[in-house]
Order: structure tokens, then sequence, then C-alpha cells
């Protein structure tokens, strides 16, 4: 249902086909949604590209967690790494460190197909949409964020709600002067909050 | 539409490396305790610059406030008391759409 969304919603900044694409070769809905809403606020390529490469730094200390549970060669890691995606990673926990690659892998391959087919549905429902403010679609995207907000990063307590309160004011301030999509990027700075705390323990 | 296929190819690509890295990486060179808690704060910070930037500000970047910040702030509301982000969009949608109707 989330790939149909994202479908119904880069289709008028990208066209039909690549929003499909896109689906099919990144397949990380979050960076997905960040990297087209700069493009349609016409942050251009490289802004839009820092923007979901930042929300796919996550993979890496993910992808940390999970090694000590993987076996095999390099080759072997980084394709379970490939099958990394926040629900099934999150499921495949056994508590302790410990993962189980298998129960991962299970959970993301009918994830995949699903993600491109859905992106296809709605791509094409995006096309038949003829005037998107009227159904209210704007909302969709920031939407969506704010409810990965709640569902999952605010959970990480009064830190993370600083940090995104800290973002927020970065890119509101800048916004009316930096060029578009630039002030979601500066706002990641609110990051290094994480600095002094950690090494303060 | 140049720009499209350029973030498409070099996104592929970035997010390839970034899952292979963790896997690959470690084998007693795990990254040190600080650089791991901000790069967990980093989506925080970047998904609530989104939710503002694309809520609160019009074309040219600034402050506007419409129909959509309704929406989203039910969306807001109805993550809170139910955690379904289907449930949130629906209401995100279907108050920005109701409001613009009136």
């Amino acid at each position: 249902m989330l790939a149909i969304s994202f479908g119904v919603l880069a289709e008028p900044v990208m066209g039909v086909a690549a929003p499909i694409v896109m689906s099919a070769v990144v397949f990380a809905g979050s960076a997905q949604f960040a990297s087209t809403a700069v493009l349609a606020d016409g942050g251009g390529a490289i802004a839009a590209i820092v923007a979901g490469i930042l929300l796919n730094l996550r993979y890496a200390p993910m992808g940390i967690a999970l090694a000590p549970s993987l076996r095999g060669g390099p080759r072997r890691r980084a394709a379970y790494g490939q099958a990394m995606i926040d629900a099934s990673w999150a499921m495949a926990s056994r508590g302790e460190g410990r993962f189980d690659p298998s129960f991962m892998v299970g959970a993301t391959l009918p994830s995949y197909p699903a993600w491109v087919l859905g992106t296809v549905v709605g791509v094409f429902a995006g096309d038949l949409i003829s005037d998107p403010e009227a159904l209210g679609l704007d909302a969709l995207f920031p939407a969506f964020f704010l409810a990965l907000l709640i569902g999952g990063e605010l959970r990480g307590g009064r830190t993370a709600i600083a940090v995104a309160l800290l973002g927020a004011a970065v890119a509101l301030a800048l916004s009316p002067f930096a060029p578009p999509g630039v002030p979601v990027i500066c706002a990641c700075v609110a990051a290094l909050v994480g600095l002094p705390g950690r090494k303060a323990r | 539409m140049t720009d499209v296929w350029v973030t498409i190819a070099v996104l592929a690509v970035a997010t390839f490396a970034i899952r292979a890295a963790g896997p690959i990486a470690v084998g007693g060179r795990e990254l040190p305790g600080p650089v791991l808690s901000v790069i967990a704060l980093v989506a925080p910070a970047l998904l609530a610059a989104l939710v503002v930037t694309q809520t609160l500000t019009g074309e040219s970047g600034d402050l506007m406030i419409d129909e959509r910040a309704a929406g989203v702030a039910a969306a807001g509301g109805v993550m809170a008391w139910r955690g379904s982000i289907l449930l949130a969009l629906t209401a995100a949608v279907g108050v920005t759409a109701g409001l613009r109707a009136l």
C-alpha cells in the first residue's frame, strides 16, 4: 500500500517509468520518498541524492548489528545485507544481538515484488488523477515522514525528540533563503547532538 | 528529467553499498559509539525537517499555512493513537481534501 502511495506521488514528479525503475533498483521506501520530495521541490539531483543517502545511512549500523550472525565470504555477506529492510530486520532480531538471517531473507523476498508492483499500480493511478491538490495528495509526503517519525525514530527517547525539533527549526529557518533541498540536508547537523552525550557516559 | 535518472542511478549504487558495508566490514572493526549514535540521530533530524518544509512552506520556501497543515496534524494524531501508517495517510488526505472542498 505504501508502494502505491509512492507511485501516485512520484508520477507527477518523475513520469511513469522512473518511479518503477527506482522502486526496482533502490528498494528503500523512506529514501525514495525523501529524494522524490526534494526533486518535487525543485531541489536538483545532488540534494535529492544526499537526502536519500542520509536516510539510508541507518543501514550501516543495522548491518553491523547483523554481521556477527552471518556466515561465509564477503559476497555472501553483502548479499544478505541487500535483504535488509526495516521491518524484516526488526522481525529477524532474536535478542541479545543475534539475528536469524534466513528469516530476514524470507521476510524480504515477498516484499520486493509487492513493492515494485505497488509502485506500478500507483503510477498508473496517479496518471489518472487530474488535480492531486483537490484530493489532498500534497499532504501525503509530509504525513508519511511524520508517521515514520512517530512510529519509529522518536522512540529513541528524549535525545531523538530534541534532535527532531532542532532539525525542524533549522530547516524552517533556512528555507526562505537556501535553495530547495538544502535546508533539509543542513538539518542533519542536529544529529551531532549525539556526540557529547555519549562521551559523558 | 536528467536529474531524476541521475538521482535514481546514484541512489541505487549508494544504497547497495551502504547495505553491503555493515556485513562486510565487521571483523573486530566496529564503529565507535559516538559515530553510531550520530548516525542513529540523522533519521529523526532529516524526517522532521522534511515534515516541516513539506507542510509549512510555499513554492518559494517562505512560511505558508494551508489545509495541508491540518491534514498532516491529523496524520500525526492518528499515528500516535493507533500506530498505523496507512490510517495516518488516509487521515492526512481525507482532512486536507475535506477542508479544501468546503
